[in-house]
């Protein structure tokens, strides 16, 4: 393993300082320790056909300057650009390097008993409850070394919790925001939800600096209660000098539903993947995603969703486009597992690629283990079609703004369908800005 | 007489190697509409997607100059910005793309930066040439082609033309699979275009059309070039015999079956 990546250069009695410093409780420095241990014995992933030898997931400066505001006014205005409905709902936690910046959440949540807030605060004032699903049923910590490493560095996160019956109508925004040359985010996000309640949530990465080499390991737990709604937005933006690892994971209870909506915008190499657990009978997902990627980047996205439960459904609809000399490997896996009768899967890949330097391969795999199941797959990859942009032309619009209008056309099917306003609001600016 | 509008001399244009159209001339001037007529595989597409700029047709000998430019050294769009228009046998499907959108952003594109059309004037616009041409307010929110009948995507053709208003439209079998009354909404279009700022080449298999656009010149087109021009009683007359007469008053050989291609 010595050969597969730089050593950490941290150890127990670094982590104990810097968990001491932030007050946490002793299981969650325990699982620091742990994660330490197996960074340094765990393999890393292994994402088909994306060769990840050497990328930089473990040379990062740890403990990053932050700052707080007073008012969104006082952040800069690509921070602020994305700030949408969260400030007007009054639910919004901007993040600076790890650290919350702002933070607002209105009188009528707290009210009902809903916790909105950075991680480390969560696990001062609300440790038992983190505990209950930190590195819980969605995620686990000893998957490889880039989880293991998670859960040893944490150093930003959230903590969301919506009590039961508690139907929040308007969406709750955090934004993710890294402006450090080499800085490492190593975010872990909980959404909790009990039995009957409903929550929106819309959540912004976003890194304003790019001439170092930064780092982004990124966990996200979601847990749908029983017959509870979650819909997640999230538009990623992270620039060209920052290596990523997302991996957002998904347990859905009985009649539960779950909602992702994705814009994976970023600019620097990446792997990702978004997994949802159909556990409980009768539950639901849909995943929608789209991406654009450019320059030299390399990016390997995995969508994969299990059928555990009876009746459970699932629907996943990726759109990436490929420019310049990207290189993008999009997995799809929908696995029904025996006993999950009745279940319905469904997925659509599309890849199009815009220069003959570009390369994009879309898989599609179903594993089914039940008789008495619907299921289907879609896949494409194509380049644009010369007599498209031919048509475009002829009508007097120059060739880049043609080529503009067929990715916006290849990307809208997605975009449109996304669940909340304000995302796919922002989600349309960020890809102008992407194709220009 | 003024300076022509398009002026095509001795154009060859082939397609993968093979040539289709074989010494071509012809001169339009401000406000003529002429036809070019004949049987299929002659020639007449190519020569209208050779025009425009189509990327599988090369030009392999000739001159063509359009409003005092020299046409083959332009881009598509530069064509197009210059007040060329193609309303095409088979225009493509953009998903996605709402037509609205698309005929903004053409408009725009013609129009320059700084000096974009006022959405609501856009608007009205639209509104008023879609209701000239009996077409649904959602054509609008539809997506480019997609999904169109054939009859709509013509109808949709004669709608770009109206919104971006050239000083040459080409009209590249625009009736072909028209019923009647398309047909005449169609050429409903095309007559309120009519002014001396507006010239207009209609390529046609059947006489039908020049019923209702009465042409002030037609050609025949035959082996990839011109060989006989008159006025629109030539149409009629080829309506009442049909090629084979013609092809016999000027000794022209069966056709050698080539098969045009679809752009």
């Amino acid at each position: 393993m010595a050969t597969e990546m730089k050593n950490l250069h941290y150890d127990t009695s670094y982590l104990e300082n810097f968990s001491g410093r932030r007050g946490e409780p002793d299981w969650f420095l325990d699982l620091r320790k742990k994660g330490l241990e197996l960074a340094q014995t765990l393999p890393l992933p292994k994402p088909e056909k994306t060769r990840i030898i050497g990328w930089n997931f473990t040379q990062f400066e740890h403990e990053l300057p932050t700052r707080t505001v007073d008012a969104v006014a006082d952040l800069p205005e690509n921070v602020r650009s994305l700030i949408g409905q969260g400030e007007q709902s009054g639910n919004l936690l901007v993040l600076h390097n790890g650290s919350t910046a702002y933070a607002t959440l209105s009188e009528d949540l707290k009210a009902k008993g809903v916790i909105f807030t950075d991680l480390a605060t969560a696990l001062r004032d609300h440790g038992d409850l983190v505990k209950k699903y930190y590195f819980s049923k969605a995620a686990k910590l000893d998957a490889h070394k880039l989880t293991a490493l998670n859960a040893a560095l944490v150093n930003s996160g959230l903590f969301l919790y919506v009590p039961k019956n508690v139907d929040i109508e308007v969406p709750l925004q955090a934004v993710f925001w890294l402006d450090h040359d080499n800085g490492g985010l190593i975010n872990h996000v909980i959404i909790a939800t009990e039995a009957n309640s409903s929550v929106t949530y819309v959540e912004n990465y976003l890194s304003t600096t790019n001439s170092g080499q930064a780092v982004a390991n990124i966990i996200t737990e979601v847990y749908v209660g029983e017959n509870a709604r979650v819909q997640f937005g999230g538009v990623e933006y992270l620039s060209s000098d920052v290596t990523t690892f997302i991996n957002r994971r998904g347990y859905v209870g009985r009649d539960g539903n779950l909602q992702w909506a994705l814009g994976q915008m970023n600019d620097g190499d990446l792997i990702t993947e978004t997994y949802s657990e159909l556990a409980g009978d009768g539950s639901s997902v849909d995943t929608k995603a789209v991406s654009i990627g450019r320059g030299t980047q390399k990016q390997n996205f995995v969508n994969r969703i299990k059928h555990y439960g009876k009746n459970s459904t699932s629907n996943m609809l990726i759109h990436g486009v490929q420019r310049e000399e990207a290189q993008a490997i999009f997995n799809g896996i929908t696995k029904i597992e025996h006993g999950a009768s009745k279940s319905d899967g469904e997925q659509t890949q599309r890849v199009l690629m815009l220069s003959s330097k570009a390369r994009g391969d879309a898989n599609p795999i179903l594993l089914i283990d039940e008789d008495d199941v619907v299921a289907g797959h879609a896949a494409s990859v194509g380049r644009i079609d010369p007599i498209q942009l031919y048509y475009l032309m002829s009508r007097g619009i120059p060739k880049n703004e043609a080529e503009r209008l067929i990715i916006h056309g290849f990307l809208e099917p997605v975009v449109s369908q996304l669940p909340i306003e304000g995302v796919k609001e922002q989600l349309a600016a960020v890809i102008e800005g992407k194709v220009q | 007489m003024s300076q022509p509008v398009l002026k095509i001399e001795n154009l060859h244009v082939a397609i993968e190697g093979k040539e289709i159209v074989k010494g071509f001339d012809l001169e339009i001037h401000g406000g003529e509409i002429h036809a070019i007529m004949g049987p299929n595989g002659t020639g007449k597409s190519t020569l209208a997607s050779a025009l425009m700029g189509h990327p599988k047709y090369e030009i392999t000998e000739g001159k063509v100059t359009f409003l005092g430019q020299d046409l083959l050294e332009m881009e598509v769009d530069e064509r197009a910005r210059a007040g060329m228009f193609l309303a095409m046998q088979y225009p493509s499907e953009i998903a996605g793309v709402t037509n609205s959108d698309f005929l903004r952003t053409a408009i725009n594109a013609r129009r320059g930066e700084g000096n974009e059309i006022p959405l609501m004037k856009f608007i009205k616009k639209l509104d008023e040439k879609m209701a000239l041409l009996d077409m649904g307010e959602e054509f609008a929110t539809r997506y480019l082609n997609e999904g169109f009948s054939g009859g709509e995507k013509k109808r949709n053709e004669i709608l770009q033309l109206m919104m971006l208003e050239p000083k040459l439209a080409i009209l590249d079998e625009i009736d072909s699979g028209l019923d009647i009354d398309a047909l005449k909404v169609v050429a409903k279009g095309v007559n309120a275009m009519r002014s001396p700022e507006f010239s207009c080449l209609i390529i046609t298999h059947y006489q039908r059309l020049l019923n209702y656009i009465t042409p002030d010149k037609v050609h025949v087109m035959m082996q990839g070039r011109i060989v006989k021009s008159g006025g629109p009683e030539l149409a009629e007359r080829l309506e009442a015999e049909g090629y084979d007469g013609l092809k016999k008053e000027l000794g022209i050989e069966e056709e050698e079956g080539t098969v045009e291609q679809e752009a």
